[in-house]
């Protein structure tokens, strides 16, 4: 009854939905068999457990079940069969009926596919009784499996025989090895049902009706692992050496893979033998292996693969270097480069992110391999620039990215980018990249750089470098930047200004023509750049300056040494380009951290020429009041210090100086600027000047404007104002007094407090904070009288209470 | 226990690429409660740094400072002792620590901290303390010769200060230390 409904089932016709019912009943078919089957295992009864085990494997004839609900109903049979084969153990062991009598009795089943299923099973007892050798049993069984040519069935019923033989295999260290030849007949066997297997699933594709060969490609699919298993247990045959695998196995396999002439299973083969089989026997039998690639059917993706077995190898070598001579010696780098070019050659449409994927996996391949042969990554390189030549640049977003990873790679490798500079393709591979993406990768490159806080210390090699990131340095041809966002902008030229001091040889012929590479092409920046690179290289050549300091600085010609004139000209020259910005503020500091420069180098007219730059600029450039009060004071500043200027050089610049002071806007910026030029007439240095006329005159007019400060103050507002500028004043005039300047007298000083004390006492609102200071000063005073000897006598004659 | 970084100078990235990595794997956020800063950064990225390090910062213009929004001077109470701080280019004489006392008494501080000269100086007198962190990166300066990375920590503890200077000389951190501490009255004594 049973029996009849499974055929029934068979015979019917029906939609996908229907899969579920025609499962359950399958199922069902099966364990009611079952039932039956252990009733007649308790009672011995052979005869009706044969009987009833055909019925139940008899459901797996169905052809209604796409594979996944094939399986289920399969393992279903198989659990069960299980138990039979152990029935099967018992009874041939108790000699109720011999094995050989066995074998042939369950060949009486009616249906080919159940009669299969038990013939293997009995065949595995067969096998674990010795009573005949393993080998002739496999042999047997495999061929008679031909039995069942429908694919889905077929397949089944193989990976049940792999799956019981898989312990019997006549191996090394088997108990069922035979002679010393049995390990071919092991592999034979194993292969033969590989070939079928593979030949089943191929056949899966021809089947039914063109439009739906989608869903057939999904169910084999789901299949695959049935006869990609096969190989797994080929890699787990002890006795399978590299030798045997070389001569026997691979080519086996290979010949299959070819020669079925599908897909699928071509990609689905050829990755399972990369996974499946040891890195060592890849390498070994390279050559092999690769020249299976271009036998493979075109719409096969190759480059995948290749790239995973390239990937594969790549672990290999990292992970275990003792194998790197093997790599040597086997030649791996040149195989798969000609590999690569044959398959790129016989693919001319292969668009270019799948070239240029190959050529990353090769990369990685050779810096992981060979990290000290830099011909082969620069042939690499080559390889992929003659590949995109002739194109123009590149569009396509992932070939782009694939570009940024191929020459990322060496950076990563080889942290010391003068490496990679002497990779000749590696310029040429990057003209093929769109502006925005040159860019990128210059950032990378500077990144690199600073990471590993490499230093470039020769000229040409730096000139290599600006090449590579020209797009950083100035504008592209095509470029059209308005879209580039400020932020990123400044970044990117934060990012040359850091790498600038990196520039550097101790050298300073050297350093000079360094200094003067990086000016050529910092001034083709143009205005928008020019404010972030010019103070890196201004800096760059002021500590060159400093280190040259002493040597003689008057000759000019080609092949003089490195001098600081030379250098001076470079920054006169370098500073002026910010003109063009227009940056006078920026440019005003730099020059006067030139003059001082040129000061300390005893080169008195360029420092003169240095500040008249700067004084131009004050005058004619800088308006803002904020801007020339800062300006102001870094001009008193640096003046202050120079020790170079003659007398009339010096007059003229402090009178210059003095005159700018009185003229800024607010008056106590007036007073502050004023005051502070004091300090240009008095050094400690007794060869400097200690002109104590002028000091005194400075002061005397500081006190004018504060004064007039006050009236106008009163004239606006009503209140007096601070009295601050006073008590600032007054702590200029305590300065000056303490260092003996002798127009500065105590009673200047005392006046100076007492009309301090009449405005605070007339202020109408009390300032805690100016009280505080002039607290503070007085107290000053005070402890000065405290330290005694001149400095004591001489704060004496100051009266600090009222 | 209050710790307060004080540093300044770093010129970045004019005169120098980056942080002594020596003193970046020092300064790790979260250790410190108060860093103050004597400007010439000098760009976002460096504020964007010393942010993260410690949201309470504190910092005044110097002249190459990208942003011009920092003050000219900062006065800031932490415990018992009133810091001011200045960049420095505005007081002249540069380094000059009489003028600098004058601004001491004008802020009216305990301890003030400046910068400029790239060399660092913790000096007392009559009014109070004078710090210069001198420069963290060692940056370039007209002022001073053979400039040291350098970089102070105040540990600021009732009435006392310890400053902790900590030098990058050939390639190693040196750290010295100096006590100040301070009476009742704001007069300081070292």
């Amino acid at each position: 009854m049973a029996a009849a409904s499974a055929a029934a089932r068979m015979l019917s016709d029906g939609g996908a939905d229907d899969e579920e019912r025609w499962l359950a009943e399958g199922i069902a078919g099966v364990q009611q068999n079952a039932f039956y089957m252990h009733r007649a295992l308790d009672s011995n009864n052979l005869k009706d457990a044969l009987k009833y085990s055909a019925q139940m494997l008899s459901e797996l004839r169905t052809s209604r079940l796409s594979p996944h609900k094939y399986y289920e109903l399969y393992m279903r049979a198989f659990d069960e069969m299980r138990k039979l084969e152990m029935f099967f153990r018992e009874e041939t062991r108790r000699g109720s009926c011999s094995v050989v009598d066995l074998y042939e009795l369950v060949q009486h089943a009616g249906n080919v596919l159940p009669r299969l299923y038990l013939l293997c099973t009995v065949g595995s007892v067969y096998i674990k009784s010795k009573e005949a050798p393993a080998k002739d049993v496999l042999k047997d069984l495999v061929e008679m499996c031909r039995g069942i040519q429908h694919p889905l069935r077929g397949l089944f019923l193989r990976s049940y025989l792999s799956q019981i033989s898989r312990d019997k295999l006549p191996d090394i260290g088997s108990e069922y090895k035979g002679d010393a030849e049995s390990i071919n007949d092991a592999v034979e066997f194993v292969l033969q049902n590989f070939i079928e297997m593979n030949k089943l699933w191929v056949r899966m594709q021809h089947q039914g009706p063109v439009r739906e060969k989608e869903k057939r490609g999904k169910e084999r699919n789901e299949l695959r692992d049935l006869v990609g298993k096969n190989l797994h247990v080929l890699s787990q045959i002890e006795g399978v050496d590299l030798d045997m695998y070389k001569e026997t196995v691979l080519p086996r396999i290979l010949e299959q893979v070819v020669n079925c002439k599908d897909d699928l299973a071509q990609v689905y083969l050829m990755d399972c033998i990369i996974q499946v089989f040891p890195d060592e026997y890849h390498l070994q039998t390279l050559e092999t292996l690769l020249s299976a690639f271009p036998q493979l059917q075109p719409s096969v993706d190759i480059k995948t693969v290749l790239s995973q077995l390239m990937d594969r190898l790549s672990n290999y070598a990292a992970s275990s270097p003792e194998v790197l001579p093997e790599f040597l010696q086997v030649e791996a780098f040149a195989k798969f480069s000609n590999a690569i070019g044959k398959v790129i050659e016989a693919q001319p449409d292969m668009p270019v992110v799948g070239a240029v994927t190959l050529y990353v996996s090769l990369l990685t391949f050779t810096l992981r391999v060979h990290p000290d042969r830099l011909d082969y990554v620069d042939q690499v390189l080559g390889a992929c620039v003659k590949k995109l030549s002739g194109k123009a640049k590149l569009e396509d977003s992932r070939a782009t990215k694939q570009i940024v990873a191929l020459l990322s790679a060496p950076l990563e490798k080889y942290s010391n980018i003068v490496t990679a500079l002497e990779l000749s393709n590696y310029p040429r591979v990057m003209d093929y990249l769109d502006t925005a993406t040159t860019k990128v990768m210059a950032v990378v490159i500077i990144q690199s750089i600073m990471k590993n806080t490499t230093c470039i210390s020769t000229s040409d090699k730096i000139e290599a470098l600006f090449d590579l990131i020209k797009g950083l340095i100035k504008d592209m041809d095509d470029a059209q930047d308005d879209e580039l966002d400020e932020e990123d902008f400044k970044e990117e030229q934060n990012s040359v200004a850091r790498l600038i001091h990196m520039l550097h040889n101790d050298d300073p012929e050297e350093m000079l023509k360094i200094l003067c590479t990086v000016q050529k092409h910092i001034l083709l920046g143009g205005p928008k750049r020019l404010t972030f690179t010019v103070p890196s290289l201004v800096f760059s050549a002021l500590k060159l300056v400093r280190r040259l300091q002493g040597q003689d600085g008057d000759v000019t010609g080609e092949d003089v040494p490195a001098t600081p004139k030379k250098i001076f000209q470079i920054l006169h020259q370098t500073i002026e380009a910010l003109s063009c910005v227009p940056s006078p503020e920026l440019a005003l500091r730099l020059y006067l951290q030139c003059a001082e420069a040129a000061n300390d180098c005893d080169l008195e007219p360029v420092a003169y020429e240095f500040f008249t730059q700067a004084f131009i600029l004050y005058e004619e450039e800088i308006a803002d009041s904020k801007a020339q009060i800062t300006a102001i004071h870094l001009i008193i500043g640096t003046l202050q210090r120079m020790s170079i200027f003659g007398v009339e050089n010096r007059d003229t610049l402090t009178h210059k100086t003095t005159g700018y002071s009185a003229k800024l806007l607010k008056k106590p910026d007036q007073c502050r600027a004023v005051y502070a030029c004091s300090h240009l007439f008095w050094t400690d240095d007794h060869d400097g000047i200690m002109d104590g006329e002028r000091v005194l005159l400075c002061l005397k007019r500081a006190l004018r404007i504060a004064n007039a400060a006050q009236q106008m103050a009163n004239a606006t507002r009503g209140s007096s104002g601070s009295v601050t500028l006073f008590i600032e004043i007054l702590n200029k005039y305590l300065y000056f007094f303490e260092k003996g300047t002798p127009q500065i007298n105590n009673s200047a000083i005392q006046d100076l407090i007492e009309l301090i004390r009449t405005a605070q006492s007339d202020n109408t609102e009390a300032d805690p904070s100016t009280e505080a200071f002039f607290s503070s000063t007085l107290r000053y005073i005070e402890f000065q009288k405290q330290k005694g000897g001149s400095i004591g006598e001489r704060y004496e004659q100051i009266k600090t209470s009222s | 226990m209050v710790l307060v970084l004080a540093l300044g100078d770093l010129h970045i990235p004019h005169r120098a690429p980056d942080l002594p990595a020596k003193f970046k794997s020092m300064l790790v956020p979260g250790k410190i409660q108060h860093i103050i800063c004597t400007g010439n950064l000098c760009i976002k990225e460096v504020h964007d740094y010393l942010k993260s390090l410690c949201p309470d910062l504190h910092i005044t213009r110097g002249e190459y400072d990208e942003d011009a929004r920092y003050p000219e001077t900062k006065t800031l109470t932490i415990g018992q002792f009133k810091l001011g701080l200045c960049h420095g280019h505005q007081v002249v004489p540069w380094g000059d620590l009489d003028s600098l006392a004058m601004l001491q008494r004008q802020l009216d501080v305990d301890i003030l901290v400046t910068g400029h000269t790239h060399q660092f100086k913790a000096y007392k007198h009559e009014g109070g303390v004078v710090i210069n962190p001198g420069s963290a990166t060692g940056a370039y300066s007209s002022i001073t010769y053979d400039v040291n990375p350098s970089f102070v920590l105040m540990d600021i503890d009732g009435l006392r200060v310890v400053v902790y200077v900590y030098e990058l000389i050939d390639g190693e951190v040196k750290v010295d230390k100096i006590d100040f501490k301070k009476t009742a009255t704001t007069t300081m004594h070292a």
